[in-house]
């Protein structure tokens, strides 16, 4: 596998401006003869389908969900990340580059990660001219809040819903082009495969998840922006529907597949309550600004209510570990440090599966030093969803919490053009794997997914389209595309007409805790081996007893549900895979063999690279290859938040 | 002492036993009730978990599962639309059906669950309906025109905190139509109210204040949604709280638009071919 990062020469802070210089463009009046397919309605697929169609050309968008609006950026709560230094704390675009770098524990690619920085400040200054009501100073000037790990005040929110407001700022400029006819809107649609013609992306399959009507669709390029993977876990804080079909198939087709072991563990989420759970809800990071962490210092407290344990009963275990950054220690390092005091019997809330998994997050000393009003007027949103998952009110009493699958900094391999190894496939936002390393930084997707949309490529992807030239579309006559339609079909009319006995939903909650007890917030290599031992067995009954009932022809939730488990099953076999072979730990990625006194052990020497693996062919293992990171700028140092 | 609220956390080993009367339709053909009993589901399950419950019980005897509409099961996303008991989002007011828990029903209760009920919004199959018609209302004119890249810096124009605030308050709106759904009309005056609410009110919205007034309107009613006449329920059951004042500034601004119009036009052809 050939994989060429195509990093500009050059001093870093000019890599971008000099390579934009260099980019190819296409004349005005050709561009709408040129017909982009956009795949996902998120933050990044909606900013590059509004942009593409802007520029002038021809452009497809396709979502499973029934309106663009709905994709699951919407539901990101924090903030956004952007170097506009308007605090004057510090902030430089340096800075957030470093503080990223630092944050992905050194396995993320410079030059990305430079770029992400620079344009972070032109995201602020779109999305405040669509009209997204980011929080103000009385003044009238943009408030910013400091937000996971970060020693700046750099990150700009609405509320408690940031995500939503700027997925529908990205909603509003790609419905003004759809209701202009420049975009074709393909809602409910649901990308099954992609379409290769000489070894270049040109064109998908779909089925309409309304009529159940499978159909090719031809185009000059193929933009992915399908979001992560983080539901083969099955609990995770993602939306129901998110899944890795799309970019899974998209590998099975020869893109690879990079560091699928990175995984986000958000340690702010409410714990699990049983077994008929469908996901776990997030509670924005930023409560841990005034939220302190703690849990009983004696494990015998675990049942008292936590206003009967004195204060010097109760230990602040963040703030103990790590005094200067405290209560704000990153995701991983937060998230791991709740597990270890729950492992150590020191947990609290219910007991499901014979544990207490859940800590304190407690704001009762911010509510004296600020009063209630303050609290709300911070939270207020926040709170009412935790009364009304948990009937219970966190002004009277702590929240719980417990970390939960949250991101992944895994995707399909790009280069800094964010093109696949396989020439006319580009792929945007947390589908792809390059900016966050090993752990991204809490408000840094919305500041990825936009950076991809809005300002990389629509530069990248013209570059492309004027090397192929206006006779890149090929016909959908041409057999790859009859074939490809035909495997869908018969894949789809398989699950129909299999006479099984399991439901997607019981092999998907399976999987998901085999990936949760083996490759989640701690991994080892007896488990990981153990893991993909009891993946490829399920992976064999799966493709026996499934039981899929509903019809083809009508909306058909199970049939959906199977395709996607049916590529998780693959998928999580990979991941354990790359786990296993990453003998190292870095950010999410925590192999307890490696480590010094429970802090994470790099191994530089041997790992500073990203691992990308090469579908070898159907129940065959994957083949791992390296993208070697080398670092101009920064130095390698141990990450310490102490 | 154990505080009431405290005790609450522990109810997850209450289960209830349910009888579901749910909307069954394929597309095109004519929907009817039919009856299920589900049991054992436990408090602390939300309504959608219930729901999966009932379906994993249709699986195991061979029957198609109940189609709805759901995806971020988190408040957020404006998917998830039922109508339960009669009331879109069920009977908890400001929370949408996957953020309704199961704790707020009695045991051996009969709850009816149907789909959105709007001749706007036709049904796809059982609990799932076709909301499309608001998305061509933000076609439309629920937008800020403003090219990628065109924007100049942000602190350049200062926006007051309360108008910050109240372009917010409208913005909050997850387009699930429970508005739609709750109103005798059928009416999305409240949709269309809020996002009308957000960009008119903010400095930025201002050169296409008018045009996009109309244009919304003017698509709502092609759409087939009803009038408005002051019942005031899609307020009440408004899971993001949007209030009926956002309606009144949309009249106000739809008859303010109406008006520049009239005096505007001056009898002259108007250049640039619109």
């Amino acid at each position: 596998m050939k994989l060429d990062s195509k990093i500009p020469a050059g001093p870093l802070a000019d890599k971008w401006n000099n390579h934009k210089a260099k980019l190819r463009l296409v004349n005005p009046a050709n561009r709408r003869k040129y017909h982009i397919i956009v795949v996902g309605s998120g933050l990044a697929g909606s900013a590059a389908a509004a942009s593409f169609a802007e520029m002038g050309y021809e452009v497809s968008c396709f979502c499973y969900q029934d309106s663009p609006r709905r994709a699951h950026s919407i539901a990101a709560q924090g903030g956004i990340n952007a170097a506009k230094n308007y605090q004057n704390d510090g902030d430089s675009v340096r800075r957030l580059f470093l503080d990223t770098i630092k944050g992905g524990d050194y396995r993320a690619r410079e030059a990305n990660v430079y770029r992400l920085a620079q344009v972070s400040t032109s995201i602020i200054d779109q999305c405040v001219a669509q009209g997204v009501p980011f929080a103000r100073e009385y003044g009238g000037l943009l408030a910013n809040r400091s937000f996971g790990g970060a020693q700046v005040s750099r990150t700009f929110y609405a509320r408690g819903q940031t995500g939503q407001q700027l997925l529908l700022g990205a909603y509003s400029a790609l419905s003004r082009q759809i209701g202009a006819g420049t975009v074709k809107m393909y809602t409910r649609h649901e990308m099954l495969d992609l379409v290769l013609v000489e070894g270049q992306a040109k064109g998908i399959v779909t089925r309409d998840l309304v009529t159940g009507e499978i159909k090719a669709w031809a185009s000059d390029v193929v933009v992915l922006c399908t979001g992560g993977y983080g539901n083969v876990f099955y609990l995770s804080t993602n939306a129901q529907g998110c899944n890795v079909t799309a970019t899974f198939r998209a590998h099975r087709r020869g893109a690879g597949f990079a560091n699928p072991c990175y995984t986000q563990i958000h340690p702010t989420c409410i714990p699990v309550h049983g077994e008929d759970q469908s996901k776990l809800t997030l509670m924005s990071e930023s409560l841990r600004n005034d939220g302190r962490v703690w849990v009983p210092k004696n494990s015998a407290d675990c049942t008292k209510p936590a206003s009967e344990i004195p204060e010097e009963a109760r230990d602040y275990f963040l703030e103990r570990k790590y005094p200067s950054y405290g209560n704000l220690a990153p995701r991983d390092i937060a998230s791991r440090a709740a597990k270890e005091v729950c492992d150590e019997g020191r947990g609290v809330g219910q007991l499901v599966d014979g544990k207490r998994l859940g800590v304190y997050l407690d704001f009762s000393a911010a509510i004296k030093r600020l009063g209630e009003s303050a609290i709300r007027e911070r939270y207020g949103n926040l709170f009412d969803m935790y009364e009304n998952i948990t009937g219970e009110n966190a002004y009277r009493q702590p929240m719980r919490i417990f970390p939960a699958v949250h991101y992944t900094m895994g995707g399909l391999w790009v280069d800094y053009n964010l093109q696949s190894n396989i020439p006319g496939l580009f792929v945007g936002g947390e589908a792809n794997f390059s900016d966050h390393g090993a752990n991204r930084l809490g408000a840094s997707a919305l500041m990825q997914g936009l950076a991809d949309g809005y300002f990389v490529l629509p530069y990248t992807v013209t570059d492309y389209l004027a090397g192929v030239g206006l006779s890149g579309r090929p016909s959908l006559d041409r057999p790859e595309f009859k074939a490809v339609v035909k495997e869908v079909e018969d894949r789809t009319n398989w699950f129909l007409n299999n006479k099984g006995t399991r439901s997607a939903r019981s092999y998907h909650k399976e999987l998901g805790k085999i990936v949760w007890e083996k490759c989640g917030m701690a991994r080892d290599k007896a488990g990981l081996e153990g893991a993909i031992r009891d993946l490829q067995a399920l992976r064999d009954d799966f493709w026996k007893n499934i039981k899929v009932v509903g019809a083809g022809n009508q909306l058909a939730p199970e049939l959906e549900r199977a395709g996607r488990v049916a590529d998780f099953l693959d998928f999580g076999i990979m991941m354990c895979l790359d786990a296993l072979k990453r003998e190292e730990s870095c950010g999410g990625h925590f192999r307890t063999e490696y480590q010094d006194a429970g802090e994470a052990k790099r191994n530089d020497d041997t790992y500073a690279h990203a691992a990308v693996w090469k579908f070898m062919g159907e129940g065959k293992l994957p083949e791992r290859h390296t993208e070697p990171l080398t670092y101009e700028e920064v130095q390698f140092t141990t990450r310490s938040y102490k | 002492m154990v505080k009431p609220s405290e005790q609450s956390s522990h109810d997850s080993e209450r289960t209830l036993a349910l009888r579901l009367r749910v909307w069954r339709q394929l597309r095109g053909g004519e929907g009817h009730f039919e009856e299920y009993s589900l049991a054992a589901v436990p408090v602390s399950a939300s309504f959608l978990e219930m729901m999966d419950m009932l379906n994993e019980q249709l699986i195991r005897e061979g029957k198609d599962t109940v189609a709805f509409d759901h995806d971020c099961r988190e408040g957020i996303c404006g998917m998830c639309s039922m109508t339960i008991n009669g009331m879109p989002h069920g009977p908890i007011p400001g929370v949408t059906t996957c953020q309704l828990h199961m704790r707020n029903f009695r045991d051996g209760e009969t709850i009816t669950v149907e789909p959105w009920r709007a001749r706007a919004f036709p049904v796809l199959k059982d609990l799932a309906v076709n909301r499309s018609a608001f998305d061509k209302v933000i076609q439309a004119g629920g937008f800020i025109t403003v090219r990628t890249g065109s924007a100049t810096e942000a602190n350049n124009t200062l926006i007051p905190k309360p108008i910050a605030d109240e372009a917010m308050d409208a913005a909050e709106c997850i387009g699930c139509g429970a508005c739609v759904a709750s109103c005798k009309n059928g009416s999305a005056m409240l949709f269309v109210g809020a996002k009308i609410n957000h960009l008119n009110i903010l400095p930025q919205g201002q050169p296409e204040r008018e045009r996009r007034t109309l244009a919304m309107v003017k698509t709502m009613d092609d759409a087939g949604f009803g009038n408005c006449t002051n019942y005031g329920e899609c307020q009440a059951h408004c899971p993001k709280g949007i209030t009926l004042d956002v309606i009144a500034k949309l009249n106000r601004d739809y008859l303010r638009a109406r008006v520049k119009e009239f005096f505007s036009s001056t009898g002259k052809a108007r250049k640039g071919g619109e």
